[in-house]
């Protein structure tokens, strides 16, 4: 089989790299062109992950810091599939999350916004995509935050999503955010995006059928990598 | 979700998701024992080679700049590698590697200096690109057999090199870099991705420094992300 390489990055659906609104991106922005490189060995290669690589509480961040008492706030369960651009799923790869508590406050050495740590949560969690490339996680909603860009930005209550795909060509940091919000619209981060539709797709969705009756409300946010050119197969394309 | 796109030129594609930054907190979902907690059974990214790896051990240091010249303190880099024979661990990497060989970190800097580093073993020449086409356009080229010698770069190996990839607060989408090796002379200069980067002045900004410590190998790698030498990303 020869081995494929992956369709090209769509950058108009991603943030550019000097976004001024966002203020810190001004001084972190190469202002020289990326130099476009075909897929060769190194970039349609890229790390597996297996099941011994994490503990099957990783996904369960209610619990999986819990020392005296479930976490504050809102319980929810955040699930979804990750595919590629052929709507095929990704299976068996990494997801990793984290995220603020429900009051906003990161468990970080380097945050120091006056709400709370809460003891019971630590706010993040990791897991692997099945068969069908389908993931979740249960968690509590995080809080809207303020952080210093102008004199008063809320961020949106957000969810950071970390995944791999197959080969390192598709690797992919992105936020989820709340259907709803009224704070997306004026988010200077999500605004570094220039595609209204590319917004709303990292907007999850409230799912009533997915969530547990008197227990916990469910969000869908399907994550989509690149994909791949067919490969041939005995004379015929396989995939797509 | 929409299975159609509404862009005419992409019918039947899902469109990619967007990226964000991984802003200043990235260290609580994949490094949190650098943030303060410990809460997983083990952190992924810390041993790229395993024991058994072949080849030379080395070091790789250095520091991301920004475009004032201070150091980057909230960066997460990682990094993907071949082992000592050019080949990935990856079902399509080549071949076997060495039990325990990984070929994948993530490493984070020191919150008051902006060092980072990280051990690995040096990494062989990989393989070429060969015919990397494949579906509709390998059905092409197979029927126009002239187009087989299309591209020359595709029949040369490639030098050893880390790929990198980088993300921070500022940072809207990940970096991508491959560091070099300066005592690779000349496999450096015939490789095809250098090659590809017009500006020779700019290969140099690819190629790490070499010095010996206390019996190691320690390269030297600064990562320049605007201004003066700044580094060369790749749109990969």
């Amino acid at each position: 089989m020869t081995p494929a390489e992956y369709y090209q990055r769509d950058r108009r659906l991603h943030p550019p790299a000097l976004t001024p609104d966002y203020k810190t991106s001004v001084a972190r922005s190469p202002r020289l062109s990326l130099i476009s490189l075909q897929g060769s060995m190194s970039e349609i290669t890229g790390p597996t992950f297996g099941h011994g690589d994490i503990s099957a509480i990783d996904n369960d961040l209610i619990k999986n810091y819990a020392k005296d008492g479930d976490p504050i706030g809102e319980r929810i369960i955040v699930h979804g599939r990750v595919l590629d651009e052929n709507a095929r799923p990704v299976p068996n790869t990494l997801v990793e999350v984290w995220q603020a508590n429900a009051g906003g406050r990161y468990r970080h050495k380097k945050d120091s916004y006056l709400a709370p740590i809460d003891p019971n949560f630590g706010g993040c969690g990791r897991t692997i995509t099945d068969d069908n490339g389908y993931y979740f996680f249960r968690t509590i909603k995080p809080g809207a935050y303020p952080w210093r860009n102008w004199v008063n930005n809320w961020r949106p209550a957000h969810i950071h999503v970390s995944v791999f795909g197959h080969a390192f060509c598709q690797r992919l940091i992105t936020q989820l955010y709340f259907e709803g919000d009224p704070l997306i619209p004026i988010c200077p981060i999500v605004q570094t995006i220039p595609d209204p539709d590319a917004i709303d797709r990292l907007t999850a969705k409230l799912d009533m059928n997915a969530g547990v009756p008197l227990d916990s409300i469910a969000y869908r946010f399907d994550i989509v990598l690149r994909g791949r050119r067919s490969t041939m197969f005995e004379n015929r394309l396989e995939g797509n | 979700m929409k299975i159609v796109d509404a862009r005419a030129n992409r019918p039947q594609y899902l469109p990619e998701t967007a990226s964000q930054t991984a802003g200043p907190y990235v260290h609580i979902g994949l490094a949190p024992g650098a943030a303060g907690f410990r809460i997983f059974d083990r952190e992924l990214g810390w041993d790229i080679a395993g024991p058994n790896a072949a080849g030379e051990r080395i070091r790789v240091e250095g520091l991301v700049i920004d475009g004032t010249g201070s150091p980057v303190k909230d960066v997460l880099i990682e990094v993907w590698q071949a082992n000592a024979a050019g080949i990935y661990a990856h079902p399509e990497g080549g071949g076997e590697v060495e039990d325990g060989f990984r070929g994948w970190g993530r490493v984070i800097t020191d919150f008051e200096t902006g060092e980072w580093g990280f051990d690995t073993v040096k990494p062989g020449p990989v393989r070429a690109r060969g015919r990397m086409v494949s579906g509709v356009s390998q059905r092409v080229r197979d029927s126009h057999p002239d187009w087989q010698g299309r591209a020359q770069e595709d029949n040369v190996p490639m030098a050893p090199h880390l790929n990198l990839w980088i993300v921070a607060r500022g940072i809207n989408i990940g970096l991508n870099t491959r560091m070099y090796f300066d005592d690779e002379a000349a496999a450096n200069a015939a490789d095809p991705v250098l090659n590809l980067i017009e500006w020779e002045r700019r290969r140099a900004t690819l190629i790490a420094r070499r010095t010996v410590r206390d019996g190691t190998p320690v390269y030297r790698f600064d990562i320049r992300l605007q201004g003066e030498d700044e580094t060369v990303f790749f749109d990969v």
